[in-house]
């Protein structure tokens, strides 16, 4: 019987704090760690901003990189770190038979063609008329393939030759759990031996912030870390740029290539709560009982958003067992939507590889000493959809 | 008894419940005796005001009561429309399925009529500080709702009593096809025994249209909108933008046979290829088509010679059905030319993130009926694409086997293959 068990061999990750699995790990594990704000450039939203990049090192023609806006860009630069990390990226071969799931929002707008139209609008009344009036002459016509989800999937095939398989799953957070979800599934059944996953997020784009704002999910007034914005002004979301890539391979396929495994990627589970009839907490809990936790303390990667409802819903289900520690990634990265959940699985895979867990992210959150051997990651969608996956030490 | 194993030991994917939304009509009836009669559903647009477009036809749905509030509502509705006609067709019932739920839909963005509600509801600050002030003041669900791409999704799952976290997929013009894929593979790893696979796209509003349209990929055939979209003609000039919708009922062989329902047909395989060349143009030598093409057909344990028919992706732009000539002929060899190729979209348009479903749902009608629908509007033989394309009429045939194709931007290429009977 052919060894299925998912393992994860690759990992890129791009968030304020820097770029690439190590950086994260010296920076995540140095105990008062400051996130990176900028509170100033989307006032009231304080955000957490891209690092310079330098996207020559994963985008070689600078001809692709014009093709796309930020989003697409960080997403085809993170995927690249994953392959890189991976030993895939530049082998022909095991590119051409990778599958891929990526899980993306849109694009950016052009924001200036859009403020020309809302402008003109004032003095106009025939609205219609004036949208075509405007984008037939002014939107560039290359920008609609900058904007278009499945085209992160497009060019990180045109870019890394990834071309097994392609498909984009949209969702918020949830895309992102649906897409470890179906890859590792994917490689259990055999469907597929090595798949990239993950997603990308670029908030700073004021339609970006328009996706949260127009439910008042945003936090505003003074930056807090997650667990300490109920209560505050706003309603707790504090966003930031980023991504997250992974390379899962089945046991056998990176073994036989003699690949580094990080971790084993343990059950992966997802839900969806009809939250307005309350029972989240009870949802999540009902989650975590199928998540096959071990016996003692327990480390937690939590990819809750500080969305107020949904924030205080997972953190009652955490609390309530004393065995698990858990850290708010959203803390120190912002939240970054669909990467949000690759991210916290990536997080948990270094803890795993390192043998070590992460000091508190912020005040109040349980000291976790041990060696850790199981993490959980969690990503509690700050509006709807449910996820958690465990991950292992490798066996 | 048929075999409820495959040939390489998967359950066998039947489809139980089939539902299908065009600008030909509600319901799979309506529709098959417009495509079967060659009757085109593109027409000129009154949904919005066509100044300065150089495009003013398409195959809008304009005939739902949502098709004139916004692609979010009117997608929701036409994924509606078809998911409840499939899952009563499938005689379950229709607000507890219990499987999961895999829909194929286009990116929302928020739209413009809200961008200058949220506008106007302000006078200080740039546009994008208005907006967001606006927003968060008002804080709209029902504005919010459109914004977020798991809406459509979440919605149908209320609807319908769909299992679990309903996975919403865009693989662009393929997205259809994915949607089929998705659930044909949930249910081959045995996690369910049945799934409702959705496709549907009802985005086409002006600034869709003005994308596409700066991309020169629509046709500019104003003046006889139904002569429009011609597939496979020597002076095809583009697609025709369109909408609609079509949901399949999954279910393993065995489950169908167990509860007695009526089998529709069978989802043999399903293959896929991405390609890495261009954004939007496809690979000259055409061989990430024909990797999907031999992927499905090897996926499905058919060999290029017990294909009876392909329902082609046949968009009606001069890229496409070149690329799609020059995969089918290399993969099928001289058997090509005596093999029914034909496009529905020279009737129904180009419905994008529904095209593959609703295709499907047609390929499926084909071989129950015996009847092959036409590609409309071939007057003008493109004499490098030697197809028999079943030319302007209907044609009687026995399909055993259909292979559908959907190409898209981005690379995406995806193939299923179907059949009338199990094995």
């Amino acid at each position: 019987m052919a060894n299925r068990d998912v393992v994860i061999t690759g990992i890129g990750l791009v968030s304020s704090l820097g770029e690439g699995g190590a950086a994260h790990w010296e920076k995540l594990t140095t105990a008062g760690t400051a996130p990176v704000i900028d509170a100033e450039r989307f006032q009231p939203y304080a955000i957490h901003p891209l690092p310079e990049i330098d996207w020559g090192l994963q985008i070689a023609k600078r001809g692709d990189q014009r093709q796309m806006e930020t989003w697409q860009r960080l997403g085809t630069y993170t995927a690249g770190m994953a392959l890189d990390d991976a030993g895939i990226k530049g082998n022909d071969e095991l590119s051409a038979t990778m599958d891929m799931v990526v899980a993306a929002g849109g694009g950016e707008r052009d924001e200036s063609v859009d403020a020309g139209v809302l402008a003109a609008s004032e003095n106009r009344t025939d609205l219609d008329v004036l949208i075509n009036e405007k984008l037939t002459t002014e939107l560039r016509p290359t920008l609609f393939l900058a904007q278009l989800s499945n085209l992160l999937a497009g060019n990180i095939s045109i870019v890394h030759k990834v071309t097994g398989s392609s498909r984009t799953f949209m969702g918020e957070e949830g895309a992102g759990v649906s897409a470890i979800e179906t890859a590792a599934a994917r490689i259990r059944s055999g469907q597929s031996t090595h798949v990239l996953v993950g997603g990308a997020f670029q908030t700073e784009h004021s339609d970006m912030l328009l996706g949260y704002e127009l439910a008042g999910y945003l936090h505003r007034g003074p930056w807090k870390p997650v667990w300490q914005r109920q209560g505050s002004e706003g309603g707790g979301v504090v966003t930031g740029s980023g991504g997250a890539f992974l390379v899962l391979e089945s046991r056998d396929h990176a073994e036989a290539r003699g690949q580094k495994i990080y971790a084993e990627l343990g059950p992966v589970l997802s839900g969806r709560t009809k939250r307005r009839n309350g029972g989240l907490e009870a949802a999540i809990g009902a989650l975590l009982a199928k998540a096959e936790i071990p016996e003692g303390e327990l480390l937690a990667i939590s990819g809750s958003s500080g969305a107020h409802a949904a924030t205080a819903a997972e953190k009652a289900a955490l609390d309530s067992n004393p065995a698990i520690a858990a850290r708010a990634l959203s803390s120190l990265t912002g939240h970054m939507k669909e990467a949000q959940f690759p991210f916290a699985v990536a997080l948990a895979a270094l803890a795993v590889e390192r043998g070590a867990g992460y000091p508190a992210f912020e005040a109040g959150e349980r000291e976790f000493a041990g060696k850790p051997r199981n993490v959980l990651a969690t990503a509690i969608g700050y509006h709807q959809f449910e996820g958690m996956a465990l991950v292992s030490a490798p066996r | 008894m048929a075999n409820l194993k495959d040939h390489l030991g998967r359950p066998v994917v039947a489809v139980t419940g089939i539902g299908v939304v065009t600008s030909l009509g509600v319901g799979k009836a309506d529709n098959w005796a417009a495509l079967t009669s060659g009757k085109s559903g593109i027409h000129p647009i009154t949904r919005f005001p066509t100044d300065l477009l150089n495009t003013r036809i398409s195959g809008m749905v304009d005939f739902l009561p949502s098709s004139a509030k916004g692609a979010s509502a009117l997608t929701y509705e036409l994924a509606e429309t078809a998911a409840l006609e499939a899952v009563e067709e499938a005689g379950f019932a229709s607000d507890d399925f219990d499987g999961p739920l895999f829909l194929a839909s286009p990116p929302v963005e928020l739209d413009w009529r809200d961008r200058f509600t949220l506008y106007a509801g302000d006078d200080e600050g740039s546009a994008s500080e208005r907006l967001l002030k606006v927003a968060r003041s008002q804080n709209s669900l029902d504005m919010f709702d459109t914004s977020q791409f798991g809406s459509i999704a979440d919605r149908l799952a209320d609807r319908f009593g769909t299992r679990g976290l309903p996975i919403t997929t865009s693989t662009a013009c393929a997205s259809g096809a994915t949607a089929i894929q998705l659930g044909v593979e949930a249910i081959r790893r045995g996690e369910c025994d049945r799934a409702l696979s959705v496709g549907a796209d009802g985005s086409a509003t002006a600034e869709a249209l003005i994308r596409f349209s700066l991309l020169s990929a629509l046709s500019t055939n104003n003046d006889v909108p139904e002569k429009a979209s011609k597939p496979f003609s020597k002076d095809r000039d583009g697609f025709v933008l369109a909408e609609g919708s079509a949901a399949l009922v999954l279910e393993s062989l065995e489950s169908a046979l167990a509860r007695g329902a009526e089998v529709l047909g069978i989802l043999r395989g399903c293959g896929e290829k991405a390609d890495d060349f261009h954004r939007t143009r496809s690979k000259p030598d055409g061989s990430p088509a024909i990797a999907a093409v031999k992927a499905a057909l090897a996926d499905a344990g058919l060999a290029e010679d017990e294909i009876d028919y392909v329902n082609a992706h046949g968009t009606s732009t001069p890229e496409n059905d070149k690329m799609e000539h020059l995969s089918l002929s290399t993969v099928f060899g001289e058997r090509i030319r005596k093999i029914p190729v034909s496009s529905n979209k020279s009737m129904i348009g180009h419905t994008l993130s529904a095209a593959g479903a609703i295709e499907a749902a047609f390929s499926l009608m084909t071989m129950r009926e015996g009847v092959i629908p036409p590609t409309i509007n071939y007057d003008n033989p493109d004499p490098s694409i030697e197809l028999d394309v079943v030319p302007n009429v209907k044609r009687k045939a026995e399909v055993r086997t259909v292979l559908s194709n959907s190409f898209g931007f981005g690379g995406q290429n995806t193939c299923l293959v179907m059949a009338r009977e199990p094995v």
